[in-house]
């Protein structure tokens, strides 16, 4: 289900050869890392999106009366229309008396928003400029000139040294953890059009004059898709990590806004006393990235196999 | 030899000067204006432009660039705007703890990753080839922090064999400083193991075919030295380079690691820096990173012609 949407669609768009469609698509669906992660993620996803409808309070509503309570406890806390409920803390509560149990599904939604929109954004901006460093040679040593600088600086301090140039904030720490993404995938794609460009299909389309757009999504950009699956997979993976480390740090999306990495920074300062404030997001955490690797490693067994080696 | 290692050196100049370049746009990028930070709260605008003319931050962004360079270079990083002092100051003081965090991290990823990754090549398909391939996915997936409070939680705060947070300076001894230092090597090198046993996995899978392991086995070797001899000398040049590339995941989590278990490291100090929007602390630390990260690298392919005779340049 989630593979046919993933993949199906940009093969469509970009025509590539239909007739290798199905055998992938049930290749695909054999795999049991690709069933194994995508059910999960598919399960975290899900958790997020209904998570207003299954959470037992507001994730921001601090209950002075009910902190640090230890799992399962139970508190009462008046509601809106001035009735009094009785609610059950299923992971217990933090030191503002707020519900971690909501907090964590809540929590769902920032790392899954953020894991999928660093894949997708640092994916194009990384496809636009590896092609161009790969197609037009004028432009491709200055580039990877600036390519490898970015590499230079290891990823999460690049992110962290971003982070600081701006306000606290979601956008922020998605630009931040995109910037350090790109360099990989600018490689990636520069060495596949590289490669390819010398193909006889594509010496033939440029001698019939075909236009360079046209020329590059139709012969040279279908090329990277498959990888680009796989590399978009990891990326969001450790995205979700480098989010959490972020707000983990307390310089990542303001504290109040409930993620998993946020939830942690919460609980490190009473963890002797209470450690469920950081063992319950963090499964949550490590099961999700988890998911996205084993759904990578599947993906990457089944499109790219040559993968492993060229990284 | 030598003219090759000094080319290859020269070679790392391009990119330490866009790393240079970057680290210098990134401050001129802020909304935020240095000299009216260091001028502080109460400072009337005749006094910010005195700043602004005293930093030189009046003069074309160019020149200001290569002045900035030139200090650098001579290692004058300017001052903290946060701490009074300089960030050489600050930064020197934080060397040890981290060079000590990282180096014990390495010698504990190494030592334990290479004999796993090696026994699952060698018993490719086997439960023990499963479960180190399983570890190896799992330790990309849990953060870092998640695996310090957890080693804190069962080693320290219930049984007692190692202090909960803190570092002990090596002058205060061997013993101390090692065991205050184990738990939050142990924590960081989870990924660093996964990451070289999956490698040594690989590489030893492509050796392990090779007409000349079949060879040492013909001649009555014991399975040990064509494993750990035979094998493993040939198959070091992915690994080493992974263990290379690999610094720049252990400088992202010596940042985390230090922070769990508070250790008074570059990490530590990272974090705070950028807490307190800090930037010439920030510059400093990027630009020292990054250079033991390229420097690091240059010798991983420095070292290939050791481990493989035949690459001659």
């Amino acid at each position: 289900m989630t593979a046919r949407t993933s993949i199906a669609p940009p093969a469509e768009i970009v025509g590539a050869p239909v007739a290798s469609r199905p055998t992938v698509w049930r290749k695909l669906r054999k795999n049991p890392s690709v069933l194994l992660g995508a059910t999960i993620v598919l399960i975290m996803l899900f958790i997020g999106l209904i998570a207003p409808v299954i959470a037992p309070t507001d994730p921001t509503a601090i209950n002075p009366a009910a902190r640090n309570l230890l799992p399962l406890a139970e508190s009462s806390a008046r509601l809106e229309d001035g009735t009094r409920a009785t609610i059950v803390h299923l992971m217990g509560t933090d030191s503002l008396g707020r519900d971690v149990y909501t907090r964590v599904l809540y929590g769902a939604r920032v790392s899954i928003l953020v894991g999928i929109t660093v894949a997708l954004v640092s994916v194009a901006i990384g496809t636009i400029i590896g092609t161009a460093a790969g197609y037009f040679r004028w432009l491709d040593s200055l580039i990877m000139r600036i390519m490898d600088g970015l590499m230079a600086i290891p990823a999460i301090l690049l992110a962290i040294a971003l982070v600081s140039l701006s306000s606290a904030g979601i956008t922020t720490v998605i630009i931040a953890i995109t910037v350090p993404e790109v360099p990989r995938i600018v490689r990636l794609v520069r060495s596949i059009v590289l490669s390819v460009r010398e193909e006889p299909y594509v010496e033939a389309a440029i001698t019939v004059g075909t236009p360079v757009l046209p020329l590059l999504i139709r012969h040279v950009l279908p090329n990277t898709i498959a990888p680009l699956i796989v590399q978009g997979t990891f990326v969001c993976a450790s995205a979700i990590l480098v989010e959490a480390i972020l707000s983990f740090l307390g310089i990542g999306i303001p504290p109040e806004t409930p993620t998993w990495g946020n939830i942690m920074a919460e609980g490190r300062q009473l963890f002797r006393l209470f450690p469920h404030n950081i063992l319950f997001p963090g499964i949550f955490l490590a099961v999700t990235v988890l998911a996205v690797n084993i759904l990578g490693d599947g993906l990457r067994d089944t499109l790219d196999p040559k993968m492993e080696k060229r990284a | 030899m030598i003219s090759y290692i000094l080319r290859r050196l020269a070679a790392t100049i391009p990119v330490m000067l866009i790393v240079a370049v970057l680290v210098f746009l990134m401050l001129r990028l802020t909304p935020s204006d240095p000299a009216a930070i260091i001028a502080g709260d109460n400072a009337t605008s005749e006094q910010i432009l005195a700043i602004r003319a005293k930093l030189g931050l009046d003069q074309p962004i160019v020149t200001q660039f290569f002045t900035w360079l030139g200090r650098v270079l001579s290692g004058d990083f300017g001052n903290s705007f946060f701490f009074k002092k300089t960030v050489w100051e600050l930064v020197s003081n934080r060397i040890e703890p981290t060079l000590s965090l990282s180096a014990l991290t390495m010698v504990f990823a190494i030592a334990i990753a290479v004999p796993l990754g090696a026994i699952a090549a060698y018993r490719q398909g086997t439960l023990i080839d499963r479960v180190v391939m399983g570890f190896s996915v799992l330790g990309f997936s849990v953060p870092v922090f998640v695996i310090g409070y957890v080693l804190v939680y069962v080693f320290a705060i219930n049984l007692g064999w190692f202090p909960v947070q803190g570092y002990q300076r090596l002058a205060s001894g061997i013993g101390p400083w090692l065991q205050s230092l184990i738990l939050p090597a142990v924590t960081l090198s989870v990924i660093y193991i996964a990451l070289i046993a999956r490698m040594t996995r690989t590489s030893m899978l492509d050796v392990l075919s090779e007409d000349y392991i079949r060879t040492a086995r013909a001649k009555g070797q014991t399975e040990a030295k064509v494993l750990f001899r035979h094998a493993l000398k040939n198959a070091a040049v992915p690994i080493v380079t992974v263990v290379g590339i690999g610094i720049a995941l252990l400088i992202g989590g010596v940042v985390v690691t230090e922070s769990v278990y508070s250790i008074p490291g570059l990490g530590r100090l990272t974090v705070d820096a950028v807490l307190a929007r800090d930037f010439p602390v920030i510059q400093a630390i990027i630009l020292l990173f990054s250079l033991v990260y390229v420097l690091i690298n240059l010798i991983v392919d420095l070292s290939y012609t050791i481990f493989d005779p035949r690459i001659r340049h």
